[in-house]
């Protein structure tokens, strides 16, 4: 029934098709933030990042504290230590004070809440973001981002990083058209932390992102070989008992 | 088909091993469904414990607060209000709290408290569910001349002393409900969790 | 003692016997029944499919004992869901797969039916009973996606509602009824949710029951394509047939057992499939006023998206669309060959065959990328050709060189 001739030529026409047709994204390269979920302590470091820096004007607003305890293997008290800063209950979920007016006339829009971010945007998204902040006189808060262009939010973690400029590239495309883009950074003003430093905090950020994103993820993985092993086991047995029925057909 | 050749034993064997196995699987799959039902985590944080200021409460006076969508009175009773107690033990239905679903058992005794001056119960009518009035004074019209304060349900007619225990011959048919709930300091009660000797 | 409980049992049975067709409906139909003993792999589907409807129906009650159908909630209350109700990442896991599946499956079992001609004579009814499936899935899937309400459910939904404005002269106040309101709002998700879990499953189910009475009625085709029920013994029994049950019975539990190895795999390791099952961009919550970069539908629908996008006018597109699917229906009138079989079939049907598989998938694949000149050409190229394999079939069906029909079904 099948025809080789068409497969060759069906291969042909899909490698041309993925030469020409780009899938979405606009040529931005990643860094890979490789993130280890289970790293309970790097979880624990990003949560108070996150409430630090990220809480004031984004919400978590889909999260409870008291989750975020009982999966980092904490008690209720010592979440509300060290990440309640709001006075919110403990049972309660991950809400911002910074009010939708104010936002969109600070920021030109409603701060979006980040409690599915890692799910949407990916964590390597994230973690090349997160360091990819610089400076530029014309935006209101005097920075950019090479991976968001024109991106409203400020440089949170400034203080952390310090303030880069960007190292320029003149590239020439297919059309004979230059432009500049940017390859990479400079740092200008130091920050409290050095780059390994401040990528170790940022990957700590991240990690926790992505354990927001999805809280019950390790749960997942690690019941899933589980219900495999049931299965192939009962996979066994049925296969025997339709063998031994099956005797009876000829 | 040639039937003669047929294992039967084997047969039977593998359907009951497979019936076996299919059966435990089935339960193991029905498991998270069932469990889904139970309270989410919302619901639970909404029913967590409350945190109760008793410092303002005056003598006589009652405050009411919410938990788990139910109202629970507390009353800082005065010294005559205490001293009443015993003398109505012969008119009521249950004067020894010997109802124990009603209460907790370190609110088993007199007072049906833990401190003696502060009374904590829910504020709902055993009959039907109405919440009572608080009828502290003496002989109201309404009331009659033998009421010495307890409570007084609108709906049905039923009463209460001030240690929510029911009056007999009432249709309220036990005493009011006493929550899970101790004292974190001289000025601080936590409704929901019982004390941690209990 | 177990003696007495079993004659309790018949004695029960009989009783209900006296007032409802138990025992004739378990002869009838599983005992008596009597199906080809040579069905092969490509006939797991059905009672896949019909599994994969049970497990969306059961999942889809406990979702919906949390999910809220309202603008302002509903997100969070997927990622309630998700976070807060005990296993509710699982219930959801399993819904948001089981979709996927349903039409994994249901592709395949419609697959079948081209290689063995399960659509011709007298199966014509159960053919057409099963493209209704298909089409009354599709848009409950369609309904399904606008429940999470992320920008992909609600761009796809305005996309494909707007389709229905291309109508001429009815087709705005179409999209308006349909929308029940002037953009894609709480009243269209209220309104889908209704369809999705009430009004679309009462109707599949209806719709699968005609479906199995129409295939007992004839009786199942087989890889050979021939009718078994043309050879019977004195009794009255098809030569080459065996009882559904124990034989089949026995044999669909396999097959359901390897379908949930498979399953519970995506599950737990992969539910979002790189982006396939649970896109990226529905992750973030529907705005009005934000149209995400790239606007595909759920890969199940993208070889039809692609049919639409391949033609240059918008109504036309739609009409394009609409007969792509409407083909399907008419094969068993289109197709004019003496046999049913890709087995005993020449060399022009299976041309047209595996152009039309290349076809589809290639078409598939296209509908999820963005629009691009190459892109169009493809898609243009691949329509042709998908159209072709059903337009020139009365020609191609009818001069093949066939080969000899077995008078007893093949062991291969």
């Amino acid at each position: 029934m099948k025809q080789p001739l068409f497969f060759v030529m069906f291969s042909l026409f899909t490698s041309l098709l993925s030469m020409g047709v780009v899938a979405g994204g606009n040529g931005v390269v990643l860094d890979t933030a490789d993130i280890q979920l289970d790293d309970r302590e790097a979880i624990q470091r990003g949560a108070k990042l996150f409430v630090n820096y990220c809480l004031n004007c984004h919400s978590a607003s889909l999260m409870r504290y008291s989750r975020i305890a009982r999966d980092l293997g904490m008690s209720d008290e010592e979440i509300s230590r060290q990440l309640i800063t709001t006075g919110a209950k403990v049972g309660e979920t991950m809400e911002v004070v910074i009010l939708e007016e104010d936002a969109k006339r600070w920021f030109g829009m409603a701060v979006p809440d980040l409690s599915v971010i890692a799910r949407a945007r990916g964590v390597d998204w994230l973690y090349t973001y997160l360091r990819s902040f610089y400076r530029d006189e014309s935006r209101p808060w005097g920075v950019n981002n090479s991976v968001f262009k024109d991106v409203g939010m400020p440089h949170v973690l400034w203080e952390l990083q310090g303030l880069q400029a960007p190292v320029m590239e003149s590239h020439t495309d297919a059309q004979g058209n230059t432009s500049e883009v940017i390859r990479g950074f400079t740092l200008i003003e130091k920050g409290a932390l050095n780059t390994a430093e401040y990528d170790a905090a940022v990957r700590d950020l991240v990690t926790f992102l992505a354990y927001l994103g999805e809280p019950s993820k390790l749960q997942r993985l690690a019941l899933g070989k589980w219900v495999l092993l049931f299965l192939v086991g009962l996979l066994v047995l049925t296969f025997l008992l339709k063998k031994e029925y099956w005797r009876d057909i000829h | 088909m040639s039937a003669d050749e047929v294992d039967y034993g084997r047969r039977r064997m593998l359907l009951a091993a497979t019936a076996a196995m299919g059966g435990v699987g089935a339960v193991y799959v029905a498991t998270p469904f069932v469990l889904s039902m139970d309270p989410s985590e919302k619901a639970k944080a909404a029913g967590a414990p409350i945190d109760v200021d008793i410092s303002k409460l005056e003598p006589g006076q009652m405050m009411t607060v919410e938990w788990r969508g139910k109202p629970v009175w507390v009353l800082r009773r005065n010294e005559q209000m205490l001293k009443i107690l015993p003398t109505l033990d012969k008119f009521l239905r249950d004067p020894n709290s010997d109802e124990l679903s009603q209460q907790p058992v370190y609110t088993k005794n007199s007072y049906r408290s833990i401190n003696p001056e502060y009374m904590v119960m829910i504020g709902i009518c055993t009959h039907l569910g109405c919440s009572p009035t608080y009828r502290p004074e003496f002989a109201p019209p309404d009331l009659g001349p033998e009421w010495k304060g307890g409570f007084f349900c609108p709906c049905h007619g039923s009463t209460y002393d001030l240690a929510g225990r029911v009056y007999s011959g009432v249709p309220a048919p036990s005493n009011l409900v006493i929550p899970p709930h101790h004292y974190v300091s001289a000025t601080r009660l936590l409704v929901g969790v019982d004390p941690e000797a209990v | 003692m177990f003696d007495k409980i079993s004659r309790h049992l018949s004695d029960l049975r009989e009783w209900a016997d006296e007032r409802f067709p138990v025992t004739a409906f378990w002869q009838d139909h599983l005992v008596k029944y009597y199906a080809p003993k040579n069905l092969n792999f490509w006939y797991f589907f059905g009672s896949l499919a019909f599994l994969v409807l049970v497990l969306q129906i059961v999942t889809g009650i406990f979702l919906t004992m949390n999910y809220k159908p309202d603008a302002g909630m509903a997100f969070a209350s997927v990622e309630y869901i998700m976070r807060d109700v005990n296993w509710g990442w699982l219930i959801r896991y399993m819904h948001s797969t089981g979709a996927s599946f349903f039409f994994i499956v249901i592709y395949l079992h419609m697959f079948r039916a081209l290689l063995y001609g399960s659509y011709r004579g007298p199966r014509e009814l159960l053919w057409v009973f099963g493209m209704l499936i298909f089409v009354v899935l599709m848009a409950e899937a369609f309904m399904g996606y606008l429940l999470p309400w992320g920008q992909m459910s609600f761009w796809g939904a305005q996309v494909i509602i707007s389709l229905f404005g291309a109508i001429p002269y009815i087709g705005d106040e179409l999209a308006l009824w349909i929308r029940g309101d002037f953009v894609v709002a709480d009243a269209t998700l209220n309104r889908f949710f209704a369809f999705h879990v009430i009004a679309l499953p009462l109707l599949l189910i209806g719709l699968v029951l005609f479906h199995m009475i129409a295939l007992h009625s004839v009786g199942s085709n087989n890889p050979d394509g021939i009718e078994i029920k043309k050879q019977k013994d004195e009794n009255g029994v098809p030569l080459d047939g065996i009882p559904f049950h124990p034989y089949y019975t026995v044999k669909d539990m396999v097959g359901v057992v390897v379908f949930l190895i498979i399953f519970s795999a995506v599950i737990f390791y992969a539910p979002e499939m790189g982006g396939w099952f649970l896109e990226k961009d529905n992750f973030v919550p529907a705005d009005p006023l934000k149209t995400p970069e790239h606007i595909a539908p759920l890969w199940y629908f993208t070889p039809f998206y692609a049919i639409l996008r391949a033609v240059p006018d918008k109504f036309l597109g739609v009409v394009a669309m609409g007969a792509s699917i409407v083909m399907l229906f008419l094969l068993p009138w289109l197709d004019r060959s003496p046999v049913k079989s890709v087995r005993y079939r020449g060399p022009w049907f299976k041309l047209a065959l595996s152009t039309f598989v290349i076809s589809f998938i290639g078409l598939a694949y296209l509908g999820t990328v963005a629009a691009s000149p190459l892109a169009t050409l493809f898609s243009r190229i691949f329509s042709v050709l998908y159209f072709a394999f059903f337009l020139l079939m009365p020609i191609y069906s009818k001069l093949d060189k066939t080969k000899p029909l077995p008078a007893r079904v093949t062991e291969k």
